[in-house]
């Protein structure tokens, strides 16, 4: 065990970082030199002690370890931090992706770059501190703050509709977030506390608990996002900056699905156990019915937008079959998610800095020009689809096994998606990567810079790693993902619905 | 013979109607050569009663029509604050708009003599005469750029329809004597003890409450404000949205909770109707606003709506958060006047939203404050303005207040979004030009606000268990 609180300070590192850049005076080349510095130095740091929560987590415990408290609002609202099997990865992921976004961002920001640093700094702040709080309103001040710098990054870097997508991205997620707050506040009343570990042992009334869930269904739902919620993702994606779209498709959207892992099955499980179906149905719609909008999209941010939908999609489905393949499934589809669809991103960053646009009838034959990068490409693209030997095959195919033994057609359905993304990911593929190199403008178009590989080689060595050998993950979470099941079931039998579901 | 010394906890009062009639006569015979020191001597005076009032025990004077508990202490201060803040933040504006009256600060020294004889009343009658030295003191300030048609104009509104309101609280005030017998608020609180509510009674309370929704300019009493805000010097209107309404918000709260305590179902369902219409008129008439300062008019419709949701919790947890939500709503509203002090380009005063544009690449620290100061307006945690929020609908979600809590933050979610329009205009939009670079006083009034709101959350705790301390006044 470590003597010091390695969990606040990596949350509060960046913010330190974001300080640091903030004294950096000027706005020239070498201001802007020292300002990149101070950014990427910081994230590396904070990376790197991350790992020392990895190399201090005991994976058999399945409770919250490296704990931390002190007094904060007094009364029982206070201020603790703690990580188990299910949010100790996303710790790791966002620590991760950050500095490789900084790498990205530094020849492709010209505007207010001091600005650009401090916004990304306070935001690895904020959602660190979203996977790590185990109090209620902590979570909430993380989860919530962290509108802020992604609205400031999407509408000040963003592309041209950035302003709409923005506020739209703002007001969709703080109109579901709000009303969280509110049964945020109504447990608290019930139960005395907002200490994490405290209300996942308290048993809320059932009637409670239906409505509490609502609650926070709205707000993940719409985070995560859902189908019918999500039209917020494709607008934020599009015209976000390429690392804006890395970090929100990594990182933002996990926030809901952890959140539904965190608190909506363990602290409301008799709702869960309701309202399950509701999840799946509008998990399968998200799958089929996006992955078709996904294959006629012009704009390949919007269809890799929209392809996250649908893989969010396989979340949900695997979380809520509540048994250990489809939640285990359903956490390593988020991680798996965060380094492919982020890997994506920044693939489409890449030609989007060199031609400025993102329409897919721009591009054609990059093959002939670029092999790294359609190797790279490939590797994605092929993570993404779920084949096997990269790591979108190991949770989409966990998902589909819990999904199956809760609903066979569910996971039949469900499937289907695996053969559209298949469809909609190849078809892109062929259309920007294959073919002879047609438009005049490519013609010049050059290979990924050392600085691109650089940022790309760590991603297609985790895709394919975790294909071949998820071990390392399995086993983080194996313990708190048996605990969560293990708990569900209890307190469903508990309610004897178990014996009235099975007949 | 023995001196009575019952008056004591009434001294800071009166060392301000000395310490006010002294800068009078300083003025008048001093004439304009020293309008200067008259300001400065009224912020010193503001400041030595900020002090008194501290430090003076808690009590009651006047045969309990005056009280000082820490309730009073507390809001006192804050008013004080305003106040002073407000007198500092005219300062620059003075000079530059040639609008040196040493009238301004003595009335508004005595408006919040006013202020302060409303928060300690204790009894119907003395509510009254403070509330009214206060009301006549904001007729003449408001009006007080006799020149212009505009601030003449917001003066003679502000003056007619809040006589008109004067006139109903005096008639709530005397209906309640009539079926209470008495106009102390122990007296009336022992009348209403275990009696059944009379009807009478009930008119009386909701003419007492039309009276208060006035002075706090809650929905369906607001129609004054925009055009009061607007109308008036901008230094005036910061001092409008500031100082008085923390005194009447503390008049409204005592006067519910202490008096009428024992007909709080007859009051909650009044309250908690005004505070939606005054959440929902604030955020969607502000959105087409195009005059900042007719946008903070609304603003602060919809944040006494907010405020109100604590009060109509009727609760102490209620009370702690209508005094915090005062308390954080001070910060953010003279902060947010000291920035629109600052727009000021050339020889002219601007006041149009569009006029901020590419504020973020001209004044870039400018830029910064006043985005906080928005995003705490808007509630977005982890700034001050959201625990403001999250202490009122914890205190609503307690008493199982649940229609208007929901209510409540969608309409703050609509509040956003004029919020963050402001914001884009700053960000994300080209410039237009530069402001002229902001006076010292007005930096300091920035600085302070800025970092009140940004590191609340490292003191949330301490300042709640101050207001906890004072809400205990009346539980």
């Amino acid at each position: 065990m470590l003597d010091w609180p390695i969990l606040s300070t990596v949350t509060f590192l960046p913010t330190i970082g974001a300080i640091l850049v903030l004294v950096v005076r000027g706005d020239d080349a070498i201001a802007q030199r020292n300002i990149y510095h101070v950014a990427l130095w910081t994230t590396a740091v904070t990376f790197l002690l991350s790992l020392l929560i990895w190399v201090n987590f005991d994976p058999a415990d399945p409770g919250f370890q490296l704990t931390e408290r002190s007094e904060w609002l007094g009364g029982t609202i206070a201020y603790a931090m703690g990580v188990d099997g299910i949010s100790m990865l996303f710790v790791i992921l966002t620590t991760f992706l950050m500095p490789l976004c900084i790498l990205a961002s530094r020849l492709t920001v010209h505007r207010y770059f001091k600005a650009y640093m401090v916004a990304f700094l306070v935001l690895e702040t904020l959602m660190i501190g979203v996977f790590c709080a185990l109090d209620l309103v902590l979570f909430y001040v993380f989860f919530e703050g962290g509108l802020i710098p992604m609205f400031l990054i999407i509408g000040i870097w963003g592309h041209d509709r950035r302003v709409y997508a923005s506020f739209k991205f703002f007001l969709y997620t703080l109109t579901g977030s709000v009303l969280m707050l509110l049964a945020i506040m109504a447990m608290y009343w019930e139960a005395g506390t907002t200490d994490i570990p405290t209300l996942l042992d308290h048993n809320f009334p059932a009637s409670m608990q239906t409505w509490l869930w609502i609650a926070f269904f709205a707000s993940f739902a719409v985070k995560l996002p859902m189908w019918p919620v999500h039209t917020w993702l494709p607008d934020a994606h599009v015209e976000a900056p390429t690392a804006g779209s890395v970090i929100l498709a990594a990182i933002l959207l996990k926030m809901g699905g952890y959140g539904f892992l965190r608190f909506s099955l363990p602290m409301f499980p008799l709702a869960s156990a309701d309202l399950a179906p509701l999840i799946f149905t509008l998990s399968v719609f998200a799958i089929v019915y996006t992955s078709f909008v996904a294959l006629m999209q012009e704009d390949i941010k919007k269809l890799i937008a929209y392809s996250s939908v649908a893989h969010m999609g396989f979340v949900t489905m695997g979380l809520f079959a509540m048994n250990a393949q489809g939640v285990q499934g359903g956490i390593f589809q988020m991680l798996s998610h965060g380094i492919v669809s982020g890997a994506l991103f920044l693939c489409v960053g890449v030609i989007y800095d060199r031609m400025h646009t993102r329409e897919i009838i721009a591009y054609g034959g990059l093959i002939q020009r670029m092999p790294i990068y359609a190797a790279v490409f490939m590797v994605f693209t092929l993570a993404n689809v779920g084949l096997p030997g990269t790591s979108g095959f190991v949770g989409e195919f966990l998902t589909l096994i819990g999904a199956f033994q809760v609903n066979t057609w569910v996971a039949f359905l469900a499937a289907t998606g695996v053969i559209l993304s298949a469809a909609y990911a190849l078809w892109l593929y062929r259309r920007v990567i294959f073919g002879e190199i047609e438009k005049e403008s490519l013609k010049s178009i050059l290979d990924l810079s050392r600085r691109e590989v650089a940022i790309f080689a760590p991603l297609v060595a985790l895709a394919v790693f975790f294909g071949f050998y998820p071990a390392p993950i399995m086993t983080v979470t194996a313990a708190s993902v048996d605990q969560l099941v293990g708990n569900y079931e209890a307190a469903l039998s508990a309610a004897g619905q178990l014996a009235a579901a099975t007949p | 013979m023995p001196v009575d010394y019952s008056f004591l906890p009434a001294l800071p009062e009166i060392v301000m109607a000395a310490g006010a009639l002294f800068l009078l006569m300083l003025g008048v015979f001093g004439g304009q050569r020293i309008v200067g020191s008259v300001t400065s001597f009224s912020v010193v005076l503001i400041a030595a009663v900020i002090i008194m009032v501290l430090a003076i025990p808690g009590d009651t004077a006047f045969n309990g029509t005056f009280v000082v508990d820490p309730f009073a202490r507390l809001m006192k201060t804050l008013a004080l604050i305003g106040s002073g803040v407000a007198i500092v933040m005219s300062m620059g504006y003075a000079r530059a708009e040639k609008f040196e009256r040493f009238e301004y600060p003595i009335l508004i020294v005595i408006a919040t003599l006013g202020m302060l004889m409303m928060i300690s009343g204790n009894d119907l009658i003395a509510v009254y005469l403070g509330l009214e030295l206060q009301s006549l003191a904001l007729y003449v300030v408001a009006a007080i750029n006799r020149d212009s048609v505009r601030s003449t104009e917001a003066g003679l509104k502000y003056f007619v329809l809040g006589a008109l309101s004067s006139g109903m609280l005096l008639y709530g005030a005397s209906l309640v004597y009539g079926f209470t017998g008495h106009t102390t608020f122990a007296g009336i609180a022992a009348a209403l003890d275990g009696t059944e509510t009379s009807l009478g009674l009930v008119f009386g309370l909701v003419f007492l409450i039309a009276g208060f929704a006035f002075k706090v300019s809650a929905v369906p009493f607001h129609m004054w404000t925009p055009d009061v805000y607007e109308g008036a010097p901008t230094p005036v209107t910061a001092f409008f949205a500031a100082a008085p309404k923390v005194a009447a918000m503390a008049l409204f709260v005592r006067v519910m909770v202490s008096p009428f305590a024992a007909a709080t179902g007859e009051w909650q369902q009044v309250i908690a109707f005004v505070a939606i219409l005054s959440m929902a008129l604030g955020a969607f008439a502000a959105i087409g606003q195009a005059n900042i300062k007719r946008l903070m008019a609304y603003s602060s419709i919809g944040h006494m709506g907010y405020a109100l949701v604590g009060l109509a919790a009727g609760s102490a947890a209620g009370v702690r958060g209508v005094i915090i939500y005062m308390t954080i709503y001070l910060a953010m509203t003279l902060g947010t006047f000291a920035c629109i002090l600052a727009m000021r380009r050339g020889d002219t005063m601007l006041e149009e939203i569009g006029d901020l544009a590419g504020l973020a690449r001209t004044n870039p620290i400018m830029a910064f404050m006043l985005a906080t100061l928005l995003f705490s307006l808007a509630g977005i945690p982890p700034l001050a303005g959201f625990f403001a929020k999250f202490y009122v609908f914890l205190a609503a979600i307690e008493v199982g207040l649940y229609p208007l809590a929901v209510l409540g933050v969608l309409a703050s979610v609509v509040a956003a979004y004029y919020y963050l329009r402001i914001v884009k205009i700053m960000y994300f939009d080209e410039p237009v030009g530069g402001f002229q670079s902001m006076p010292t006083e007005l930096r300091m009034v920035v600085a302070v606000a800025g970092a009140f709101v940004l590191l609340f959350v490292f003191f949330a705790g301490q300042i709640g268990a101050a207001a906890e301390r004072a809400a205990g006044t009346f539980f």
